[in-house]
């Protein structure tokens, strides 16, 4: 029998992803996947899973999970931390950048976000069902996660059973993106811009609104003046995570992992690879910047951070669990943690 | 396939959408003669990609742009006007595929896909043609007659896309051609028909939209059960729409809902994709 987790409380915005769902954008299917592939592969390999298994992405309150049957090991990765309920146990404190073994009956509250995003990673994934080849929630169209939709209570997870006889625990050091600008390509429709405003757009800060969700982030700073009003409005052409179209109203949008396929605003820039998972941090009343670079400087960038990251994935060493997170195994009246 | 020789007066465009993409832009119009060439470089993308993986390729997989590796691609998407190409730049040189697109567009032909041809049911009733009265009326024709131009007229899909499973189709004839709503709807009941500027489309679920709505179909636009095709439609398609009564609309939904209709009774020609 595999593993089961209960959702006790949804939580708010809190969604099953995996590393996204390719190849079906000429029929109008958003990539989705976690907003920040990164921490979600953090997650994983403090499980010890592959880096594509599905997570689930915590936004803002994180959801109350019980193991229905397990054990289950799992790890959280992100700005985010836990608390364990033991049945007969005192709570306990579950901190992220750490894996912990749940058994039967553990319910583990995961608190709250200041913002952006979080990861909770299950040992062998969560394992719902795959649709479109991929197990990640795209609300729009209903489609992975349970039932297309977000996590609410009452939802079953399946996962797989942590089965090796190994009471060790995995763990990190939390990782980090960087600051510095958001580092961006120009184009495709750049000329569609003012020459002053293209410039303006590169050297001016500009304020992250409230208006976030998985398909987009409105922006808010100085106007950006089309070279004509007509310029405004595009035959619709294709779109990807990271873009930025700005619309008539010359306030910028990025696109996030939920964006449409294809957009009809030209696009002044586009965020490269190596930043989009930075997106996903963003916070209504944050200032960003903007900076151009090239072809090779983006490419370098993304061998950076992927060399960065197995460094990180290097560091993830063993230790020994809590007294207190051990479990109590009824059938051999052992205190043990396999 | 009917293929033929493109006209390259106007040069193409590579465009790059970030490090993870290019766009190949024929032009920035809507027109036929540009879509063919969209097409066009489409087919002969997925032929390099074919003989590059050694599915029916030659021997030694020498596609038609010589050894390039097409392995990293995890998208397509044709438009009216362009050809976007994803790509995991982990996997594959993006510099390199930018250049062996540019040189695939330079060779392909047009190709005005022979898609399927589809009759699709649509029913007209008052109740899903919100905007069918003020459309007839701000034309100065009867209501019959919209339906009978809506039902004697073959819309082409250009493409899929705003959401899973929406057809942007020409054909639209120039006499019903209208602008967007000024205030779009806040909930556009799925499957609804509608038109705005030249296009016609269906909607595949609930959603926002500014489009006039003209009637409603039985048939689902998107199921995402169907493995294979979860679009009912595909860039290239021809649709003509068969106006039904009520009840017949009705036992369609019906059947739909439940999975036992058959969705090819509703090909007249399968076209050769």
């Amino acid at each position: 029998m595999s593993g089961v987790i209960e959702v006790i409380d949804g939580g708010i915005g809190n969604s099953i992803q995996d590393a996204g769902r390719f190849g079906f954008r000429h029929i109008g299917v958003a990539v989705s996947g976690s907003l920040d592939t990164l921490l979600a592969r953090c997650a994983n390999a403090l499980v010890g899973n592959g880096p594509d298994c599905a997570c689930i992405e915590i936004r803002a309150l994180g959801p109350t999970l019980e193991v229905r049957h397990g054990l289950v090991r799992v790890a959280l990765a992100g700005d985010v931390g836990a608390l364990l309920r033991r049945v007969g146990g005192a709570a306990l404190d579950v901190p992220a950048w750490t894996s912990i073994t749940l058994a039967t009956q553990d319910v583990l509250e995961i608190g709250s976000l200041p913002g952006g995003t979080a990861n909770l990673a299950v040992s062998g994934g969560i394992d719902s069902p795959l649709q479109l080849g991929s197990r990640s929630t795209y609300q729009r169209a209903m489609i992975g996660g349970i039932d297309g939709r977000p996590l609410v209570t009452g939802n079953l997870l399946p996962c797989s059973v942590h089965a090796r006889r190994d009471y060790r625990e995995y763990r990190a050091e939390p990782w980090s993106h960087g600051d510095g600008p958001i580092r961006v390509i120009r184009g495709p429709q750049a000329e569609h811009f003012q020459a002053e405003s293209l410039e303006l757009f590169l050297n001016s800060a500009y304020q992250v609104t409230p208006q976030i969700d998985r398909m987009g982030v409105r922006l808010q700073g100085p106007q950006l003046l089309h070279v004509t009003p007509e310029a405004a409005d595009i035959v619709s052409d294709g779109v990807t995570p990271g873009t930025i179209q700005v619309p008539g109203d010359g306030q910028p949008i990025i696109l996030l992992a939920d964006c449409q396929t294809v957009g009809g605003y030209p696009k002044i820039a586009t965020v490269i690879a190596a930043d989009v998972p930075r997106l996903a941090h963003l916070q209504p009343g944050q200032n960003i910047r903007f900076c151009a670079v090239n072809a090779h400087q983006a490419r370098q960038a993304l061998l950076e951070r992927e060399a960065r990251w197995a460094a990180w994935a290097r560091g993830i060493t063993f230790a020994l669990p809590n007294a207190d997170a051990l479990y109590n195994d009824p059938s051999s009246g052992w205190v043990c943690a396999d | 396939m009917e293929s033929g020789a493109a006209d390259h007066s106007v040069p193409v465009r590579l465009l790059a959408l970030g490090d993870t993409a290019w766009t190949i832009e024929f032009g920035t119009r809507i027109d036929p003669s540009l879509h063919a060439r969209v097409l066009g470089l489409a087919d002969a993308l997925e032929q390099a990609r074919r003989a590059g993986s050694g599915e029916g390729g030659r021997e030694g997989g020498e596609g038609a742009a010589g050894h390039e590796d097409y392995a990293g691609i995890v998208d397509v998407v044709p438009t009216f006007r362009s050809l976007t190409v994803h790509f995991n730049p982990l996997l594959i040189d993006g510099q390199r595929l930018g250049k062996a697109l540019l040189r695939l567009a330079a060779a392909a032909g047009t190709a005005s896909r022979k898609g399927r041809h589809w009759r699709i049911p649509v029913c007209f009733d008052e109740e899903f043609a919100p905007d069918l009265n003020e459309l007839a009326q701000s034309k100065g024709l009867s209501r019959e007659a919209v339906i009978a131009l809506m039902s004697e007229t073959t819309f082409t899909v250009y493409l899929i896309g705003f959401m899973p499973g929406f057809p942007y189709m020409g054909g639209l004839p120039a006499l019903l051609e209208t602008p967007r709503l000024a205030s779009p709807r806040k909930a556009v009941p799925a499957r609804s028909l509608a038109i705005a500027g030249a296009m016609c489309a269906v909607y595949p679920w609930q959603s926002p939209g500014g489009w006039r709505l003209l009637g409603k179909t039985p048939v689902p636009m998107f199921s995402a059960g169907n493995a294979q095709s979860p679009s009912l439609l595909a860039s290239g398609d021809r649709v003509c729409w068969q106006a039904v009564d009520r009840p017949l609309y009705l036992e369609i939904e019906a059947s739909a809902q439940v999975g036992s209709f058959e969705l090819d009774s509703l090909l007249l020609t399968p076209g050769d994709t």
